[in-house]
């Protein structure tokens, strides 16, 4: 029987305590400070202005393509239009979306410690991000890219004639603040985890998360370097990768992917670990399997180094390298399944309550699974070569970035939210909302399934007449996605000013940072807590949480 | 009154143990990643070396040994000097600390020196790809992209030696100021890392770029 030695700190709740948020105001205790949790919400303010600037390009593209022949841009700019949503999306906001908001704030308060390892580098890597995001955001106010995110060679360093090297830079530059975010997770969940707090008593939340790091600090230095050889040989005009100068374009589609698809996993396992929390706290059970789960997290992240060239399967690639990157591929779908079927069988019997981040975290195993299956199809061969660079892939990938990332999230914000603003939200509009992006992202996606097995080329700014009333759906489906997505974003800024108080464990879940105030003070705990008990116990807390 | 462990000890740290193990542990991790970024370069220059082996042996022809070879000298030196560096600073000898950082600095500018040279040597053979580069072999591409990977790799290195130098210049302002002491020394030690992995860097380098081509002299 384990018993509880934490000390709870002495609660006043007439007198307005100091927490994070009032500690110290204006805009300098900001801009300065190191606070993990006030740099998390630095992160969620810029990567929410990302989302929604990337957001509105992908609704230009669906509104142009409405009519066959397109009618709103030009080839050329329409080629722009899907680079810089890529871009945007992918290294602005999916790949810190989770890590650098949620992760930040939670992981210190997770494991009991007062800050991450090494708080100014994590304030070093704010910077660096908008740094890097600025110089983006340049490249497109001078005419944009339109290499496509994947600054495929030779048309990326000898060809294209938009700001390659401009959004190139930008890009390297926010590889770096992933790094230093990356290596200072790792640090801190090894040497800044409380007493008593082993690694099988951690939460899954900080399993995963520490996967991704190790992919953060591995894979982002391969890309950096790759970034830098296609700017020199752009620059230069020296041969590296253009095969008119002696180069080899395959070799720099093998460096890219070598980053690019753990990058996947960068994005989805963090998204695993908000719905490895989510899922216990609203089924009132510990998390089935825990052992499974977490070890599916390295696995996940181990495997993911290994199936890079799933992407070239028509690139060139030898049979036999094909045929051992599908296997490895179908390797990965493992660990992913594992997790899939732990999830449900924790729901299995459970006083499974449907409160929103339920809601999200429902609707992100059921996308997550159909992401998942369809990623099956492209790792056989036969049918990759089918589909290979169709809407098939779009809509795959968009199943797990969009259907798993976005929704586990969206998912986690409001989870978290309380313990953020220390205010509840309006539960009505927000389930509300969680339904609307649902059906808004099936609607948007589910089409492209279609067009892409009907041979619907991706990157194409016209099609053939008879895939209009697929693309007219889609269309429809991202309008309401778009409003799915705008309403939270209303209400949770209504509710942070004007929202209910939100009691210090607002869902009477067992995870150490519901053991503090909300919102919590600067150094998180007033006393370093002391840990007696396994992730996810209800039954040991039973009476604190009044679980009767 | 100015306990140097209290005064260096952050505080999300609850003792000067944790905040030394978990600075050890960063700069391991920041390591790792410095192998992978040579390593994109390493794996690139290998993949192009085996489908062009005749070209890369003449390009590799093309360097000044020994000036690469005593380099490597001269950098296993300064690691020497280095490692005497952390030493002393374990021991609290400050004097010893302050004399070896600075003959590190010193023999890490002589490496930089030499380097420099050679690059003038190279762009006035016409070795300088993408600005001057003159070659009439059949080859003359791929002895260009080994020039390429040549300048690419040994300027990141070099570009590492010199953030290394500032690094150990500021270790130095640091002992001058009496910051450290046997009880705390941690950032001379993280320094050491870091000088020692930019030091196995270029013996790696040395062996991939001069010691091909070195018998075709």
């Amino acid at each position: 029987m384990a018993t509880v030695t934490l000390i709870e700190p002495q609660s006043a709740p007439a007198q307005p305590r100091l927490n994070y948020l009032t500690e110290k105001t204006g805009l300098m205790s900001w801009l300065f400070t190191t606070d993990h949790k006030r740099i998390g919400l630095l992160y969620v303010f810029s990567i929410t202005f990302f989302f929604f600037f990337g957001g509105f390009f992908a609704l230009l593209m669906r509104l142009h393509l409405l009519l066959p022949q397109g009618w709103l841009f030009g080839h050329e700019t329409y080629n722009k239009l899907f680079t810089m949503h890529g871009i945007i999306m992918v290294w602005f906001f999916l790949i810190p979306s989770i890590p650098n908001t949620l992760g930040n704030f939670v992981l210190p308060m997770m494991i009991g410690a007062k800050d991450l390892a090494f708080p100014k580098l994590n304030l070093l890597s704010w910077y660096i991000f908008m740094l890097g995001g600025m110089t983006t955001l340049y490249a497109l106010v001078r005419g944009g890219v339109d290499t496509g995110w994947t600054f495929y060679t030779p048309f990326s360093t000898s060809y294209s004639t938009s700001f390659v090297i401009t959004a190139a830079v930008g890009i390297l530059i926010a590889g770096f603040s992933s790094i230093l975010t990356g290596l200072n997770f790792i640090a801190t969940v090894h040497r800044m985890r409380a007493p008593g707090l082993t690694w099988f008593r951690l939460p899954i939340f900080i399993w995963s998360t520490y996967a991704t790091s190790l992919i953060l600090v591995l894979a982002t230095p391969v890309l950096a370097i790759t970034l830098a050889m296609i700017g020199i040989e752009r620059i230069f005009q020296v041969g590296i990768f253009d095969p008119a100068l002696g180069g080899d374009p395959v070799l720099f589609q093998h460096m890219f992917w070598f980053y690019s698809h753990p990058a996947v996993y960068i994005m989805v396992l963090p998204a695993m670990a908000v719905v490895s929390e989510i899922i216990p706290t609203f089924s009132r059970k510990p998390i089935f399997g825990y052992k499974a789960v977490a070890f599916s997290s390295m696995a996940i992240a181990i495997l993911g180094f290994l199936v890079w060239g799933h992407h070239m399967f028509v690139a060139g690639e030898s049979a036999y390298a094909a045929m051992t990157f599908s296997f490895l591929s179908y390797m990965v779908a493992i660990p992913s399944a594992i997790k899939v079927f732990n999830w449900t069988a924790t729901m299995y019997r459970g006083s499974v309550q449907l409160d929103t981040p339920m809601l999200y975290a429902i609707g992100f195993v059921a996308l997550f699974t159909i992401g998942g299956m369809t990623g099956l199809f492209l790792a056989a061969l036969g049918i990759d070569v089918h589909v290979t660079d169709t809407y098939f892939v779009i809509a795959h990938f968009h199943y797990i970035m969009v259907g798993g990332t976005v929704m586990a999230f969206l998912g986690g914000v409001h989870y978290w939210w309380p313990k953020i603003s220390g205010k509840m939200y309006p539960e009505f509009l927000a389930k509300l909302s969680a339904l609307t992006v649902f059906l808004g992202f099936n609607l948007t996606f589910f089409p492209q399934f279609i067009l892409g097995y009907m041979g619907m080329p991706r990157r194409y700014a016209a099609y053939p007449p008879e895939f209009q009333v697929l693309n007219v759906l889609s269309t429809a489906g991202a309008s309401i996605l778009g409003v799915g997505y705008v309403v939270p974003l209303i209400y949770l800024m209504w509710a942070w000013k004007y929202g209910e108080s939100a009691p210090d464990n607002p869902w009477r879940t067992t995870g150490l940072e519901w053991k503090t105030p909300s919102p919590p003070p600067k150094h998180n705990f007033e006393e370093t807590p002391v840990v007696t008990w396994k992730a996810y116990d209800f039954e040991a807390q039973k009476e604190e949480l009044h679980l009767g | 009154m100015a306990d140097p462990i209290a005064l260096a000890l952050r505080e999300q740290f609850h003792s000067a143990e944790q905040q030394r193990e978990t600075s050890t542990v960063g700069m391991w991790i920041f390591l790792i990643t410095e192998v992978m970024l040579f390593g994109g370069l390493f794996t690139a220059f290998s993949v192009y070396r085996m489908s062009h082996p005749a070209a890369f042996d003449q390009g590799s022809a093309d360097m000044e040994f020994w000036m690469g070879a005593v380099n490597t000298a001269v950098l296993i030196c300064s690691s020497f000097c280095m490692a005497m560096a952390v030493h002393s600073a374990e021991k609290g000898k400050n004097g010893r600390l302050a004399f070896f950082l600075i003959l590190t600095i010193l023999i890490g500018l002589v490496f930089l020196g030499i380097k420099f040279t050679e690059y003038y040597l190279h762009y006035h053979d016409q070795k300088l790809p993408g600005i001057v580069f003159h070659d009439t072999s059949p080859d003359a591409a791929y002895v260009q992209m080994f020039f390429v990977f040549y300048f690419l790799m040994t300027g990141l290195h070099a570009f590492h030696m010199i953030i290394g130098e500032g690094i150990l210049g500021a270790m130095l302002f640091r002992t001058l100021l009496g910051s450290f002491s046997e009880r705390y020394h941690t950032p001379v030690e993280l320094a050491g890392l870091y000088w020692h992995f930019v030091d196995t860097v270029w013996v790696f380098l040395f062996a991939i770029f001069y010691i091909p081509g070195a018998h075709m002299k």
